[in-house]
Order: structure tokens, then sequence, then C-alpha cells
């Protein structure tokens, strides 16, 4: 059993120590539109490097799209 | 009351405390091309343009709306589609971080099918997005009861529905309208339900400070043309609400002197 996260909904592997490392991952390299929350707390992009991911944490990755 | 008007310098919106040129609000979804969208809100000039809060695709990152519109327009983020107070406020938080923004235009629905507002739970979320220091415009029923609510909670503007969201029928209770428009101490936002200019130019002179759309223009067969349609219709609603409009009469009512008619 390896440790696994929760990101947008779906299960994945531990893969990042971090908020940051994890953006990294996915390819967002600029934090401008960008928000991102942990357990349902806002992590704001300067703390990004600062928050540590554990197993079983729930991350929400979101940026603005077309609305009403 | 015309020689306080006549002292303003401009016939602006306020909200807030933060004014506006425009008194048209504008979606930025359902648009059948990004050039679409460009195109329809440089013929719009809208006060504020709103953006959904949504999760990103995980498989690819693609440009972002923010570069695309942030420039340009100031950016309102919704919470469109919450149906808990929970998930409305989160995705408040969401918007205010990713945009930089304390505004946000609140929605919280309790039905997926007519997209009604939940009358309770809108009060609970505006109550709690005001405490923690947001600017909030509700979304919700065109009630003047809970319009006054929603005011009394905190809510910045109100934001009342013309008809149903997308529906394209335009005011289906103009007197309710009229009603929030005479008690609201808040300025009122006509949002949702416009189909055609004359649903906006309507709404202006009902009295509205200004009018919320999306469908109509983003689904219309020419965006940008009916973009420029509503934006010439706000303002020839609001000049006509200002000029004020002749009662109504159920009878005839002739402009030509009666006197001096050739041939009498």
């Amino acid at each position: 059993m390896s440790a696994t996260i929760r990101i947008n909904g779906r299960d994945e592997r531990l893969a990042a120590a971090t908020v940051a490392e994890l953006l990294r991952i996915r390819g967002i390299d600029k934090p401008r539109g960008i928000a991102v929350a942990v357990n349902g707390a806002i992590v704001p992009a300067r703390r990004w490097s600062e928050v540590a991911l554990a197993p079983g944490d729930a991350v929400e990755i979101v940026k603005p799209f077309g609305g009403g | 009351m015309d020689t306080a008007a006549t002292h303003k310098p401009a016939d602006v919106l306020t909200i807030a405390g933060k004014t506006f040129a425009s008194r048209l609000l504008m979606g930025s979804g359902g648009y059948p091309n990004q050039q679409a969208l460009l195109d329809a809100l440089a013929a719009a000039e809208p006060a504020l343009v709103t953006v959904a809060i949504r999760r990103i695709s995980l498989e690819a990152y693609a440009e972002s709306l923010v570069d695309l519109l942030d420039e340009k327009y100031t950016l309102l983020p919704n919470t469109a589609a919450c149906m808990t107070v929970k998930d409305a406020v989160l995705t408040a938080e969401l918007g205010r971080e990713a945009l930089q923004t304390d505004w946000v235009k609140l929605e919280l629905i309790g039905d997926r099918e007519t997209q009604y507002p939940d009358v309770e739970q809108l009060l609970r979320a505006t109550e709690e997005l005001v405490k923690a220091g947001f600017t909030v415009l509700p979304y919700c029923n065109e009630d003047p009861v809970t319009c006054r609510k929603l005011a009394d909670a905190g809510a910045a503007a109100v934001m009342p529905l013309g008809s149903p969201i997308g529906s394209g029928l335009g005011i289906v209770n103009p007197y309710a309208i009229e009603r929030i428009v005479a008690t609201s101490p808040v300025p009122v936002i006509l949002d949702a339900g416009v189909g055609t200019a004359s649903d906006a130019a309507q709404a202006m002179e009902l009295g509205c400070d200004g009018v919320l759309l999306n469908t109509a223009v983003a689904k219309a067969r020419e965006p940008r043309r009916m973009a420029a349609a509503m934006r010439a219709a706000v303002a020839a609603g609001r000049d006509a609400r200002l000029a004020g409009r002749i009662p109504k009469r159920s009878q005839a009512e002739p402009s030509s002197p009666q006197l001096g008619l050739v041939g009498g």
C-alpha cells in the first residue's frame, strides 16, 4: 500500500513533498490565476513551498473558467 | 430631485464605494470560441466580467482566462452551481486567492433543474462571507423580502433574477423588480433571464442599477453585435428611467392642437 493523496477529487500516489512540488510536477510554474486549498483551507501562493503534503490530504487546485 | 441629478458630474454605478462607468455586467461562459468572447466584451465595455472557479485539468495545463482578460477587465469570481454554504464559501475563498479580489458573485442554488437560489443557505453564506471581509453580490430570487434580508446581512448589492438562468424569458415579474428597486438600500442588478436587448432596457427602465447577462450574448448568432445592442439598451433604458416615463393611460391623448382645425 503506497500513500495516496486526493487531488481534485481523484486519488493519486503521493509523489510530492510540498504544494509547490505538486504544482511543479503538474506543469504549473506561475501562481497567477491559480488557487490551492488543502483539506478545505486556502494555501496562499507565498506558502506553497512551506506547506507539506501528507497521506490522506485532499487538495483542490482551481483557476477561473468562463462562467456567468 | 432633478436639480440633484444635474449636479452630479456623471451617472455612474456605485457598488461598495467603487464606481463603474458602465452599468452592464457580462458573463464569460458558453461562447463559441475565445475570440468571440473577446470581441463581445470589447463591444459591451462591461463594468465587471464574471468567471467561474473550477478544478484545473490534471492532464493538460491550458492558457488561463486570467492572462486573456485580466489586463482589460475587472473579473468577478462566482460560486456557480454550489449547493451548500461550505462549498460556496470555499469557492469564494479560492476565487479571492486566484484573482486577488474580495468581491464575489454568490450563487447558492437549491435545485439544478431550475437553478433557483436556496434562500436560507444564501443568507447564511452571505453573512459568513461578509464577516470574512468579502464584498458579496448575491444572485437571488425576485423577492423583495429576500432582497431586504440579504441587504441586512451585508450584501453590497442584490441581484434578483428576471427569469431562470439561461432561459431568455426576460423579466417575468416586473412588478416585483420594481418593488425591489423601490425598497432596496443597496444597488439592484438584474441577473439572469435576459434574452434580448429590450429585456436589458426594461430592467433599467424599471430602475435597476445594472444588468448582468451572459447567455443572451454568448449564444446569439452574432455575439459581438448582440453585445453592442446590450450596451446600447442598458444606456437607453437608464436614460429613459432618468428622463421619467409618461404615465400609462387607457384613452388617447392627442399631441396636436385641437383648435384651428382646417375645414372646421
